[in-house]
């Protein structure tokens, strides 16, 4: 589609929307504005659920802690509900920031869990603080108004609902691409990755965590003035799986998703609730959570990607704009060739009783290319493991540019100006090779979640993209910037790692086995490109079994066997040492 | 509070500690091997508390409903699998094992709902009833995504809770139960008294966990489940299917809710619904063995239950606030104690 078309859907349905009041009797406008509150809280749910990975059983209470900020500041206290939404935002933030601080550190289905467990109690002190009328409820809250204009009508406030959800909308789309959204998007599929570009991985959680919980405050906010009561039930658990059942039914991947979703829960309960009795009468109600959980297990079992993504997959692709000239960003200043740039002294690391990597040191001097090599099992994927803060050192001292970094965490070593590749591929394979490659651009660019939401970011971001095509161009890859990166074939894909890795702008380059998967030619190619990359004084480590590789590309060689190092010097040197031989052949005959 | 009352909220919370222990252990050991958080563990749990009601008072308990829709749903599904297979020859098994055997004990149960039964007749009829829920509910609902990520393998299990509860209002009704007594022996032991009740509990918890640990350690079926648990394709390679560990994992896991079931009828009023936050306080201890320790577990779930029985001394409407906060500085601690395994590649 391009950009056009998509302006022109966007600008029908909003015309569609904003003409709704006139055609629509005010059952159906309610029912909308439902679905707008509710397509609030799945919005929350998409972002943090679908595309950051968490997924939340609790979501109804913050629309319920929010509710009840607000009723409370507005009926019971008597001040205007705008103060009632600052302090909804204000109440939610909090506690969605506590909660977030505590669970956000655990694996995918604890952080689950215990969001069933936070709601539950959450739930339980909203009917039992008598400040806030108990099982009862606080009714007779007051409507919004805008100046002296009283939002009491559903029409009225429709637009209030609407407008919130749209620029909800809009907020999350440009967060999404955007720096920050990109790492929200490399969430799922584990913190290794992510934590070795230099981002914090739990900070991006959190802050997307504490984004969806603000979306349900506002939902809340506009449920507690809409509806006029509140009381504990519509924020049980069972509304929260309801929730997540718009989000997951509309398509947890796609914004669009959690429209569709709400609109479509919605109006099936409604139907639902109506046909129920006239099929099985004497069930009063009964069927039905039975009949709305089945068809959600179904859908679950049968169509996992939800509606929006199954719609999308039958319209033409978003057209890409390619990335235009830009100013190039700011680069690190290479150290002075020949200085010696990292200093592992006797380092070791044990697993239980086994020492892979035993009292090895070695030096690196800035500006040349070290090959790491020896048999399988020698302990040089835990060398660079070390090196990369993605393992700690049992023992021994790793310095690198004068810093101590024995102990430091992998993204403080990332930015520090180690960038490295993964033995086993880490990409994410749904996601461009430009926006892979952009990932790499993080800790050289800034923009904030806000200035993103709000589009304040696009001067960098052009720079950023410039930057990022550069990379992919030089790696041989800027065809088509725009495929996925799942589409690329293994040997590629190791490539892709690399540009990644350039894209930081490091001082130092591990690769770990970059020729791997790589024809012949493309091997040429990769030596070229890491000669070319030492000629502009970059230093690169690499690990590699493939020897003509290494004798005809790096300046020297550590070899290392079971743990220990057994040799270094340049490639001839090496090559001839009888311990080497040994090691790669064998006893000498 | 005096020393007096503390020792008996905490002999209260010891056996109320001791039914989560059972439940615990089973969310522990159908995760380990499954890799599903069984939420409706708890129902189950209630629905014999229900069965048992039911018989008590000589009424056709709602469980042969309940049993008798699962039983031919899972039996159509198999079937229908057989189908499209084409491997005609498999259906008399199918028919056995997924609409005979379910279906055998509801069939006695036409029988005997009407007569008096002794109270280990009544147990004994009870967990047979309740044991096929949990084979077939894996069967009907987990089996079609056993290759889904763990998160959505927990959202169906969730959506299952409450399809669950559902049905167990239509088949149960909305009467709260408690069951008789099993023993109105009781003891004083330095003025403090103890029922026979909490007794019973806690030997009975005692002695299936050692049968559990029995079963885990010396039998092939257990080694197999563990084998399962630690590295599912290694376990297959070695000609263990997992289909077939998980269906052992829930069969035992079903045992292990009827028991809590008929432990905690009598001391707790049950209602269709109460599993959803007795299953929820037993995998708070779950949690604190961090869904894979045993011993941890067991530990867990009974300061869970020591907690609750103060925190309901305290503050009745805030027991469930206080139980349930607990999980959070447990989690803290467990952020930073558990060794988070790299969760790779996108679903």
């Amino acid at each position: 589609m391009s950009r056009l078309q998509t302006r022109m859907a966007t600008a029908v349905a909003v015309t569609a929307l904003a003409a709704a009041p006139a055609f629509l009797g005010v059952f159906s406008i309610t029912l909308l504005n439902y679905i707008g509150i509710y397509a609030l809280v799945a919005l929350g749910l998409v972002l943090m659920t679908g595309i950051g990975g968490m997924v939340s059983f609790g979501q109804a209470s913050f629309v319920g802690i929010a509710a009840y900020a607000t009723a409370w500041t507005s009926a019971l206290m008597g001040y205007s509900p705008w103060l009632g939404l600052l302090l909804a935002l204000v109440m939610t933030g909090l506690v969605a920031a506590v909660i977030g601080a505590v669970t956000l550190r655990l694996g995918g289905h604890f952080l689950s869990l215990s969001t069933i467990a936070w709601g539950l109690a959450i739930y339980f002190s909203f009917g039992n603080i008598d400040g806030l009328g108990n099982y009862n409820g606080i009714a007779s809250i007051p409507p919004i108004s805008i100046g002296s204009h009283s939002l009491a009508d559903s029409a009225d406030i429709y637009y209030l609902i609407w407008g919130a959800l749209i620029a909800a909308m809009l907020g999350t789309h440009n967060l999404l691409n955007s720096r920050v959204g990109r790492a929200i998007r490399a969430l799922r599929g584990g913190n290794a990755l992510v934590e070795s570009l230099g981002i914090n991985a739990f900070q991006v959680r959190l802050v997307t965590f504490v984004a969806a919980a603000l979306m349900a405050a506002v939902a809340g906010w506009l449920y507690a003035h809409m509806t006029r009561f509140i009381s504990p039930t519509p924020f049980d658990v069972h509304v929260s799986i309801d929730y997540l059942m718009m989000a997951l039914v509309g398509g947890s991947s796609h914004l669009l998703g959690a429209v569709v979703g709400a609109a479509l829960v919605t109006l099936m309960k409604n139907y639902i609730q109506d046909l129920l009795p006239l099929l099985a009468p004497n069930t009063s109600g009964r069927l039905e959570i039975v009949v709305f959980s089945v068809l959600f297990i179904l859908f679950l079992q049968r169509a996992r990607d939800g509606i929006v993504p199954y719609v999308a997959r039958w319209l033409p692709p978003p057209r890409q704009e390619f990335p235009g000239k830009a100013e190039p960003l700011p680069r690190r200043r290479q150290p002075a060739k020949g200085t010696p740039l990292l200093k592992v002294d006797a380092a070791v690391r044990r697993f239980g009783g086994l020492v892979a990597v035993n009292e090895v040191s070695f030096e690196l001097r800035a500006g040349e290319i070290l090959g790491l090599i020896g048999p399988n099992g020698a302990g040089k994927s835990t060398m660079f493991n070390l090196i990369t803060g993605a393992l700690r050192p049992s023992g021994g001292k790793i310095v690198f540019a004068g810093r101590d970094i024995t102990r430091a965490a992998p993204r403080h070593i990332a930015r520090a100006g180690i960038a490295r590749t993964f033995q086993h591929v880490k990409l994410r394979p749904r996601m461009s090779l430009l926006d892979n490659v952009l990932l790499g651009l993080y800790p050289r660019t800034s923009a904030g979640y806000v200035a993103s939401a709000l589009r304040l970011d696009r001067a960098e971001e052009r720079r950023a993209r410039h930057e990022a095509i550069k990379q992919l161009e030089r790696v041989g890859l800027g065809a088509r910037p725009f495929e996925l990166a799942g589409n690329l074939p293994l040997g590629n894909q190791r490539i892709l790692e690399i540009a990644r890795a350039l894209a930081a702008d490091p001082i130092l380059l591990l690769l770990d086995e970059p020729a791997a998967g790589l024809r012949r030619r493309e091997k040429l190619a990769l030596a070229e490109l890491l000669r070319s990359l030492r000629a502009e004084g970059l230093t690169i480590l690499l690990v590699e079994h493939d020897m003509d590789f290494v004798m005809n590309l790096v300046d020297r060689i550590v070899v290392m066997d079971f743990g220990c190092k057994i040799g270094e010097g340049a490639p001839q040197t090496v090559r001839n040492d009888p311990r080497v031989q040994e090691a790669y052949l064998g006893g000498v005959a | 509070m005096n020393a007096q009352i503390a020792a008996i909220l905490t002999m209260d919370g010891v056996a109320t500690g001791a039914i989560y222990v059972l439940m615990a252990l089973g969310f522990v050991l159908i995760f380990s091997v499954t890799r599903i958080v069984f939420v409706p563990f708890g129902d189950i749990a209630a629905f014999t508390a229900l069965t048992l009601a039911a018989l008590e008072s000589r009424q056709f308990p709602g469980t042969v409903g309940l049993v008798a829709v699962l039983a031919v749903a899972a039996t159509a599904m198999e079937l229908f699998a057989i189908l499209r297979a084409r491997s005609f020859a498999r259906i008399p098994r199918a028919l056995f094992f997924y609409l005979v055997l379910p279906l055998l004990p509801a069939g006695v149960m036409g029988f005997v709902s009407g007569a008096t039964l002794n109270a280990p007749l009544r147990i004994i009829v009870t967990v047979a009833l309740i044991l096929p829920i949990a084979p077939l509910l894996d069967r009907i609902v987990f089996r079609p995504i056993a290759d889904a990520s763990v998160l959505l393998l927990l959202i169906v299990s969730v959506a299952l809770h409450f399809a669950l509860s559902g049905m167990g209002l239509i088949f149960f009704g909305p009467e709260g139960v408690r069951t008789q007594s099993l023993t109105d022996f009781s003891v004083t032991a330095a003025g403090v008294p103890i029922s026979g009740e909490s007794i019973l509990i806690v030997v009975a918890a005692a002695i299936f966990c050692l049968l559990l640990f029995l079963f885990f350690e010396f039998t092939i079926q257990g080694k197999a489940l563990q084998a399962t648990a630690m590295n599912r394709t290694g376990a297959r390679l070695m000609g263990i299917r997992p289909a077939h560990a998980g269906t052992v994992a829930f069969l035992l896991g079903s045992a292990m809710a009827a028991i809590s079931g008929v432990l905690i009828a009598p001391v707790n009023t049950i209602f269709y619904d109460s599993g959803f936050i007795i299953g929820l306080k037993a995998f708070v201890g779950a949690i604190i063995g961090g869904l894979v320790s045993f011993p941890l577990t067991a530990a867990g779930s009974l300061f869970v239950g020591v907690l609750e029985s103060f925190a309901a001394f305290e503050s009745s409407p805030f027991k469930e606030v206080t139980v349930f906060s607990l999980l959070i500085p447990v989690l803290l601690w467990r952020s930073y104690t558990l060794l988070q395994p790299e969760e790779d590649g996108e679903e």
